[in-house]
């Protein structure tokens, strides 16, 4: 991964030194609350329901053992609130009706955009805290606040069968260009970059403020397809393609004009028309020939001084060259024999443990280096928020990474880690770990692998709690034989319109909506991330009126019946997923199955 | 970059001096003559005034005074510096005895700016 020179680690001190000054000018008064509120967001510090919520940037999700270590150490150490804060916190989610899991503490939690969040952190700790991370090169910058956010990538980046392009490189240089970018730190909403550069887009790019698919022409140049205007919310919409083909020397120059023209143009009036995607909408052609125009003034007046030279690309490529792992180059004589002996042993091993066969299947995905895999440690269990791990858990996944994976973890935006760099013969092995700390469900991609924000239990914008419904559908569907006959489902649950749950791109999309202060749910069906078996990206469309807390577990398990009892065959033995059998005969049966599952009576009851 | 108080600033009437609303565009200007602009900050979190300073300064090589007014904070003292103000009016009530340390906070930055308009990695080449 890339390596921080001494200007890098320098910049993330300077940082940390800037909040602990701002803190301390805020304790003192000489900040005021609204003048505070948008310097602490920036750095990743929001106020919550209950206590401060801190999140970490992990550009492009990639991460390191060191830093994992250092997220337990905070989760340990920090994420504790004060015995009375956490007694009240919990006195007041009891009263809500339905399930009401225990609130828990010290634990971190991967998010939907690749960061890590803290729940519990006092506010007085937060200079130590960044202080900390500091010594890892990690910060808050941009995690939050209306400007230029972590970047996001294919969680396979680098490793992926199917890649054309690294995309790494260009969004560790993203990271530096945004990176208290001077003119772009107060727009009109956020802005959220998201890069692929395999064929399969895996990073949603489609429901980005600006995606970005790096590809190579026909004369084998490196490029990029460049889409402006996606995103959730309120009203979600895809991007649109503004740029078939940027040569890869302009792609700072470019963003430039695409987000100099939003933070001139964009609307500042409304809240919730302020995302560039309404811009797009609204000003359509009018916005993109306004791009067009600053881009050739940058290029031909301001001189382009952002254009990359080949140098400082290579810099930054260097960073991310493969780890050394002692294993036969593919030229080698000794490579096939290698690999036949590894996949014989590992059969031999999944033939004697079903279990084990069935993470090779759901939890394993191959790599371009055949020796290699890439292998998800699964943070959806019951018991568990998705994507929550204690102190100890992080810890222990931080040993696993040393120990299996060169050092290097990626937290994908389905909430899990992933080690990109497993060798063949060592997967039994890291199974067994891996088991045995509780992440080997071999559920990756399935029903219970779901994307849930914190919702109500934790946000202080959450309409709806989330982490009970989640919770309600892993106990239900706890067997693997069930699950995995149900197939691959994107199943995407968000307590409140932020989307921050995506449910707009999920196969089932779960929205929390408040009416009269009671919790309902909307259910959407038929979205799409953008990934091949889902198509190109879209929102799901809602079934009907909202369901009850109660309903909803009914709700889900009529709509996967109905599913069970539609799907054909598609040949080859295999039978269509949920989503392939939803487009071909259409929403209505399943809209049909889920009104047939309201119990209403059963909420006036409970 | 000057940091003046809000008594020490003195609107102009003199064909010389800009006042412009942060919704103009500074390129629709004709700036004969023109010596001293000042950018406002309704907010100090409405960020159009950075992009009209930097196309004034940098696009279009205004090499007159460009003058921070409104809601003007010292932790968005460095932005402004960059993006090519040189005189800020400090919002009445804000202390400034802090804003030299965050002028002096980064040893350097990432970006090239309206005024040092080199990146690092353009300076290395």
């Amino acid at each position: 991964m890339y390596q921080y020179t001494e200007f890098d680690k320098a910049f993330v001190r300077a940082r940390a030194a800037e909040f602990r000054d701002q803190l301390g000018r805020w304790q003192t008064g000489q900040l005021t609350e609204d003048q505070f509120r948008p310097l602490r967001l920036q750095n990743g510090w929001y106020v919550q329901r209950y206590a401060p919520m801190l999140r970490v940037a992990v550009p492009y999700g990639e991460i390191n053992a060191a830093q994992i270590k250092v997220l337990a150490r905070i989760a340990r150490d920090y994420d504790t609130p004060d015995a009375a804060l956490l007694a009240e916190a919990q006195a007041t989610q009891d009263k809500i009706a339905g399930l009401a899991p225990k609130l828990t503490t010290n634990y971190g939690h991967f998010t939907t955009r690749q960061n890590v969040q803290f729940n519990w952190i006092p506010l007085d700790k937060s200079a130590d805290v960044m202080d900390l991370l500091a010594t890892v090169n990690m910060h808050g910058i941009q995690t939050s606040g209306n400007c230029i956010r972590n970047t996001t990538t294919d969680e396979l980046a680098g490793v992926a069968v199917d890649e054309v392009v690294d995309p790494r490189p260009y969004a560790e240089l993203i990271r530096q260009w945004s990176t208290l970018h001077p003119e772009f730190a107060h727009l009109p909403r956020k802005f959220k970059i998201a890069i692929t550069g395999a064929i399969e887009d895996r990073a949603a790019i489609g429901w980005h403020d600006v995606g970005l698919q790096v590809l190579k022409n026909d004369a084998g140049e490196v490029g990029f397809k460049v889409l402006v205007g996606g995103g959730m919310g309120r009203t979600p919409v895809n991007g649109v393609v503004i740029r078939e083909f940027l040569p890869w020397q302009d792609i700072m120059n470019y963003l430039e004009a695409v987000v100099r023209v939003y933070n001139r143009w964009g609307r500042r009036d409304n809240k919730y028309k302020a995302r560039i995607k309404i811009l797009v909408k609204a000003e359509g052609q009018r916005y993109f020939d306004e791009v067009e125009t600053e881009f050739r003034e940058i290029l031909e007046r301001d001189g382009a001084p952002h254009t990359l030279p080949q140098a400082e690309l290579d810099r930054v490529k260097a960073g991310f060259v493969d780890p050394a792992l002692n294993l036969p180059e593919s030229t080698d004589p000794n490579f096939n024999a290698w690999l036949a002996q590894a996949e014989a042993a590992i059969g031999i091993e999944a033939a004697k443990t079903p279990a084990f066969a069935r993470w090779l299947a759901r939890n394993v995905r191959p790599h371009r280096n055949p020796l290699l895999r890439a292998v998800s440690l699964s943070f959806k269990r019951p018991g568990y928020a998705p994507g929550d791990a204690t102190a100890d858990q992080l810890d222990a996944a931080a040993a696993l990474v040393e120990k299996y994976s060169a050092g290097e973890a990626r937290v994908s935006h389905t909430q899990n880690l992933l080690l990109p760099w497993v060798r063949l013969d060592q997967l039994h092995a890291l199974w067994l770990e891996a088991k045995a700390l509780g992440v080997a469900q071999p559920n990756i991609g399935l029903l219970t692998d779901m994307i849930a924000c914190p919702g109500g239990d934790y946000c202080a914008l959450a309409n709806a709690r989330s982490i009970p419904t989640a919770s309600a559908i892993t106990e239900r569907y706890q067997d693997l034989d069930e699950l995995e006959d149900l197939g691959h489902i994107d199943f995407h649950i968000s307590g409140c319109i932020n989307s921050c749950g995506h449910h707009h791109s999920g196969h089932i999309g779960i929205l929390g909506v408040d009416k009269d202060g009671k919790e309902w749910y909307q259910v959407t069906l038929g979205g799409s991330d953008g990934k091949d078996l889902s198509g190109a990206a879209t929102p799901g469309k809602v079934v009907g009126p909202s369901f009850s807390s109660f309903e909803v577990p009914d709700v889900i398990e009529a709509i996967l019946d109905t599913y069970k009892q539609l799907r054909v065959n598609t040949g080859n033995g295999k039978q269509e997923a949920f989503i392939e059998t939803l487009r071909r005969v259409g929403h209505d049966p399943f809209k049909a199955a889920a009104h047939a599952a309201r119990h209403p009576a059963e909420e006036q009851t409970a | 970059m000057k940091i003046i108080t809000a008594q020490e600033h003195q609107a102009v009437e003199s064909p010389a001096v800009l006042s412009l609303a942060n919704d103009v565009d500074p390129r629709t200007l004709d700036l004969n003559g023109v010596t001293r602009i000042d950018l406002h900050f309704p907010a100090f979190t409405d960020g159009r005034a950075y992009s009209q300073a930097f196309l004034l300064r940098r696009r279009l090589r205004f090499a007159g005074e460009l003058r921070a007014t409104g809601d003007v904070l010292i932790d968005q003292l460095v932005q402004m510096r960059r993006t090519g103000f040189d005189v800020a009016v400090l919002k009445d009530g804000v202390d400034a005895s802090a804003a030299q340390r965050q002028l002096d906070r980064y040893a350097g930055f990432y970006q090239g700016s309206a005024v040092d308009t080199q990146p690092p990695f353009a300076k290395a080449a």
